[in-house]
């Protein structure tokens, strides 16, 4: 979503559109970013509870990947993980 | 003979003053409350929260007076503090209501940190403002300590001399006020108890005139729309509050020309001409002080006096501080040789008060640089009399003559040097 300009607001910030805070990507706020390696991982099922942001994707039974839009980068899946199949890596590499 | 207040009144303005503008008007006899409270009746609010403080007292019990009375439809909503007062008003005014309340000095600021809630939700709440001191010590007479150190609040701010402009410009601040362009809440200011608690003659217009000037309030997505459910007053962060912050700036920015406007309208209704300031003898005047409200009229005074002498003195008054009108105030001043500014406040900054400080920054982008000087005066009630005024005329004079101030910032009428 690209941001409006001052110009473009509503006055006050008031919002307009019920529910548009599903377009608000949280992740904007991520300082470290987990990478998921595939191959190491067992799908154990540990991550996805673990969670905060309910950003780990799971589809029957098998994690496919990672919700880059919600995830805040806490850490908590790498530091969870048995297989160590999840490393944090600065974001500025992905910039 | 005329008051102070009527002189400037008559002598300030133009000849267009003379009241002959198409509304239905008559002169009565009130007290500035008594002038606030019946504008208050006219524009006929849906919700007014407001809880009493002395001066502002009289303006809330004489509207709960109408409002028992069945002379308004007004919800009256009683509150145990200003905190609340503003509170209740900010939630009235997103829900889609009219919304008004007054207060002074501790009231005000004991409203602080919802008066910068209800300008940055740009809701436009209108509250007369009487002037007090703040404690301590504890003192309830004027000064304008009080609004001036709300100033930076995102509230428009209007100052009246006397009851006829308080009553006036609650009026207009209800049009600025609701303008698309604006959405800012508005203080209209009145001196404690000289203006607000003395009698005087003004003229109200009619209350269908009134009614049809304020015309219906149209809110932007009010709350109780619940066809179009909308959030007032959401949480922001580093990725949109500066936005929200910067278009907040334009809107007191375009006021400008909105107080201007909606002062044209008022005009056609009742002959009476307001303006960004007033001035007096300013056109070719070598020497001018600028003072706010009532003490204008007893500075009128003293500049007949001073021309009867010969001597070139002008009297500026500002009504409008927020926005400030840094370009019209410096071009006002600009050919005069040396200007006192009077704050009836004190910043404790050690160089100047509200005032002289915005006006000497106004001046430094000006190509003309009057010598600039401030005189504080009458903290917490102390009189000002046309004797102090004519010592900061003739100060001026010699700082005119010299070509730079003796003591930029000076404390008038207090005993003891300064
Ligand atoms: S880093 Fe935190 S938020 Fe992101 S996926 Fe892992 S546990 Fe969830
Ligand atoms: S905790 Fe590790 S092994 Fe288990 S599902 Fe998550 S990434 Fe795979």
């Amino acid at each position: 979503m690209s941001k409006l300009k001052w110009q473009e607001l509503t006055p006050g910030g008031v919002i307009t559109e019920p529910g548009n805070s599903k377009s608000y990507r949280t992740g904007d706020w991520r300082s470290r970013r987990p990478i998921w390696n595939k191959d190491a991982c067992s799908h154990c099922m540990l991550c996805p509870i673990h969670c905060p942001d309910s950003s780990i994707k799971v589809k029957d039974k098998k994690m496919t990947g990672i919700d880059y839009d919600h995830c805040k980068g806490c850490g908590i899946c790498a530091n969870i993980c048995p297989k160590n199949a999840i490393e944090m890596h600065n974001e500025s590499e992905y910039k | 003979m005329p008051t102070f207040a009527q002189k400037t009144q008559s002598k300030c303005t133009t000849k267009a003053n003379i009241n002959k503008g198409s509304a239905v008007s008559k002169t009565v006899a009130k007290t500035g409350t008594g002038a606030v409270a019946e504008a208050m009746r006219q524009i006929n609010p849906d919700v007014v929260a407001a809880y009493p403080i002395t001066p502002q007292t009289a303006i809330v019990e004489e509207f709960s007076s109408f409002a028992a009375n069945g002379k308004v439809k007004t919800e009256m909503i009683t509150v145990e503090s200003e905190h609340s007062a503003m509170s209740a008003c900010i939630g009235a005014s997103a829900a889609g209501a009219r919304v008004m309340t007054a207060t002074s000095s501790a009231g005000l600021a004991l409203m602080w940190e919802v008066l910068y809630v209800a300008a940055g939700c740009r809701l436009p709440i209108v509250m007369p403002m009487v002037n007090r001191a703040l404690s301590a010590p504890l003192n309830i007479h004027c000064d304008h300590s009080d609004s001036m150190g709300a100033r930076d609040a995102g509230w428009i701010q209007l100052y009246s001399e006397n009851s006829q402009e308080a009553y006036d410009n609650v009026i207009q601040a209800v049009r600025i006020a609701e303008h698309s362009d604006v959405r800012l809440p508005v203080m209209v200011m009145l001196d404690g108890f000289i203006t607000s608690h003395a009698i005087e003659r003004f003229d109200m217009i009619d209350d269908k005139t009134t009614q049809a000037f304020v015309s219906e309030f149209k809110p932007f997505s009010p709350l109780l729309d619940t066809d179009k459910p909308s959030t007032h007053g959401p949480f922001d962060l580093f990725d949109y509050y500066f936005e929200h912050r910067r278009s907040q700036a334009e809107a007191m920015k375009k006021s400008k020309q909105v107080i201007l406007d909606v002062a044209k309208e008022y005009e056609k209704l009742t002959g009476r001409k307001y303006d960004l300031y007033k001035s007096y003898q300013l056109e070719d005047a070598e020497v001018a002080v600028v003072v706010l409200s009532s003490t204008a009229g007893t500075a009128v005074s003293v500049v007949d006096k001073l021309r009867d002498e010969g001597i070139k003195a002008g009297l500026m008054v500002p009504r409008v501080i927020r926005p400030f009108p840094a370009e019209e105030y410096a071009k006002a001043l600009t050919h005069v040789k040396a200007v006192s500014v009077m704050d009836r406040s004190d910043s404790f900054n050690a160089e100047g008060a509200p005032l002289y400080t915005e006006l000497t920054a106004a001046m430094y982008q000006s190509g003309g640089r009057p010598v600039m000087s401030n005189y504080i005066f009458g903290l917490g009630g102390r009189d000002v009399h046309p004797s102090d005024i004519e010592k900061v005329y003739r100060d001026t004079l010699d700082n005119a003559h010299n070509g730079k101030v003796k003591k930029a910032v000076n404390y008038l009428g207090v005993r003891g040097d300064e």
